[in-house]
């Protein structure tokens, strides 16, 4: 990837994550900050082949700090957000599944 | 690297992996695009899960790795214990779980940068070629201190919303000091890219300063205004993703990572603005502690009244409005409210809820909360939707909400929350503020509300005051 087709992907990824956001209602913030928590967990592939190339001892050590905290992003992210929005249900929806809690 | 990826079989496989990455990161859009309405958002992480299993599975296909039982040892490790505290954690809670998964990511940002610097550091050390362009240097700098900052600024506000550290530091030159410890992280930031890694306390010492930085940086800062703070290391461990995937060569991790910190970056404005505050106030000026108070004093008399006499109102009138605070939460409160909602609904009350951006610990807790308990997000309305219809409804519930219902805010210029947006509860009829006790509010600020002439006090523990209230409006008859 040469530095100017990366220029590009970088200002077009930046609008597009200010145009998702921008029509969010506030009742969706929570939820939407914690699923964009969960979306840089992708760092997660970067620490594994950050990983998978270390050689000294140091490398490793770090390499395996980096790893563990990326599948603790991810995963972790993915859970909280999963247990937030499936929470969230209209009237309709709410009374065919019988009710309450 | 490239010397490998030339060789014609490995060709393929990398081609398929690009593919895959590519995949991902259209799911990403896809997944967070459906997260922002509420009809489609529990898909909306799905396919984001699923973007991140095809991205997580091709990566141990990457060519040249190796250390895959140190990779699947750490992956499964952290896989783990976020699953466990993260189906463990309470909704209430959830602020600060968020905070922590997220400098968990800032702390992988600034491994990686860390695998990389080090690297160049210790060939430049024996004296070999250069690794890695200026380019690529400069990035991996400025994502590493990116990273680090946000791992223990995140810690931090892990801490203090956790009530593990309560304390607010703060002390004279604090700023200079902050200032120091930045800008000394970018100088040897600047001598790592210059002489082509340096040496290793160099580069050690970038991420010592950095990770000292953030330290101080989220310790003056106040409880109610770390949700912003949340926010915005979230769009900073975006973009330190995205430096990283310009390090690593990983496109899937530019995207996302920029439209994480763009996106993240906006969401910050949004609850910046939703609180009345600049994101240059929160993090440079000390209201969020809790200090001030208005200058002008409150005259009147809060009245008390009656359960029973609160359900007949209720029980016959054609529209109550619910004004839930985040003390209805730590009363554990909701479920009990939703039930005394019910009850008026089948009596065919019109009922509503109305949720102030910051009601909660950040933007949007509330519904969160209010969904646990079982309410249909379609009774729900924020702020601008709900103002005009005050002046219609017969009462006007407030339950543990203080500060978001002040009219001072309204009036008054000399108090701290002056201009900030707020429900207008007090153009109701009848307005009922369930309350602890006559103690003022969170930011320490007399409430006018409660001194109004269509004002009644019900004094009492939440969820007590809401099964007295569902017992009334049984016996309404």
């Amino acid at each position: 990837m040469t530095g100017i087709v990366a220029l590009y992907i970088f200002m077009l990824a930046a609008f597009t994550g200010y145009e998702i956001i921008a029509k969010v209602p506030v009742i969706l913030h929570t939820p939407l900050m914690s699923g964009s928590n969960f979306v840089h967990g992708i760092v997660l592939v970067g620490a594994m082949v950050a990983l998978g190339s270390a050689v000294t001892p140091l490398e490793k050590t770090i390499g395996f700090i980096g790893v563990l905290l990326a599948a603790g992003n991810a995963v972790g992210g993915y859970v909280v957000t999963e247990r937030m929005l499936e929470m969230f249900k209209s009237s309709g929806a709410r009374q065919k599944s019988g009710g309450g809690h | 690297m490239d010397a490998v990826s030339q060789a014609p079989g490995i060709f393929s496989r990398l081609l398929i992996i690009d593919i895959s990455y590519f995949i991902t990161a259209a799911l990403f859009i896809m997944g967070l695009k459906r997260m922002s309405s509420p009809v489609t958002a529990r898909s909306g992480i799905l396919w984001a899960g699923a973007g991140m299993a095809v991205a997580t599975l091709v990566s141990f296909a990457y060519p040249g790795m190796s250390n895959y039982e140190l990779i699947i040892a750490a992956i499964v490790v952290g896989t783990v214990i976020a699953w466990w505290s993260g189906k463990k954690v309470a909704m209430t809670d959830m602020p600060q779980m968020i905070a922590l998964y997220n400098g968990m990511g800032g702390g992988a940002a600034a491994a990686i940068a860390a695998v990389e610097l080090y690297r160049a550091a210790f060939a430049n050390a024996a004296g070999e070629a250069v690794t890695h362009s200026p380019v690529v240097m400069t990035l991996a700098v400025i994502g590493g201190i990116i990273g680090a900052i946000s791992f223990s600024g995140s810690l931090i506000a892990w801490a203090k919303l956790q009530g593990v550290l309560n304390k607010t530091v703060r002390f004279g030159g604090q700023k200079f000091v902050n200032g120091l410890l930045f800008l000394g992280s970018l100088a040897v930031g600047a001598i790592v890219v210059i002489h082509q890694g340096a040496d290793p306390l160099h580069v050690s010492m970038i991420f010592g300063l950095a990770l000292l930085f953030g330290i101080a940086m989220t310790l003056p800062i106040g409880g109610a205004d770390m949700p912003v703070v949340i926010s915005l290391y979230n769009a900073l461990t975006g973009l330190a993703v995205a430096f990283e995937g310009f390090v690593m060569n990983n496109a899937a991790m530019i995207i996302a990572g920029t439209v994480v910190g763009s996106a993240g970056t906006l969401l910050t404005q949004l609850m910046a603005k939703a609180m009345n505050r600049s994101l240059a106030n929160v993090l440079f000026s000390d209201f969020g502690s809790g200090g001030g108070g208005s200058a002008t004093a409150v005259t009147g008399s809060m009245k008390p009244i009656e359960a029973s006499d609160v359900g007949v109102m209720m029980a016959f009138a054609s529209k109550v409005i619910v004004v839930p605070g985040y003390g209805m939460a730590v009363a554990q409160a909701q479920h009990k409210v939703w039930e005394m909602c019910q009850l008026l609904i089948d009596r065919g009350v019109t009922v509503k809820f109305a949720i102030h951006p910051v009601a909660g610990r950040m933007p949007g807790h509330m519904n969160v909360l209010l969904a646990e308990a079982g309410v249909p997000y379609d009774l729900i309305a924020d702020l601008d939707e709900i103002n005009a219809e005050f002046e219609t409804a017969d009462v006007a519930l407030i339950i543990g909400a203080n500060d978001v219902v002040n009219p001072v805010a309204r009036t008054d210029k000399s108090s701290p929350i002056y201009g900030m947006p707020i429900l207008n509860a007090d153009k109701a009829k009848n307005v009922i503020v369930i309350k602890r006790g006559q103690g003022a509010g969170f930011s320490g600020i007399e409430n006018a509300l409660f001194f109004l002439d269509n004002t009644r006090m019900l004094y009492g523990d939440g969820q007590k005051a809401a099964a007295e209230l569902v017992n009334a409006i049984k016996a309404a008859g």
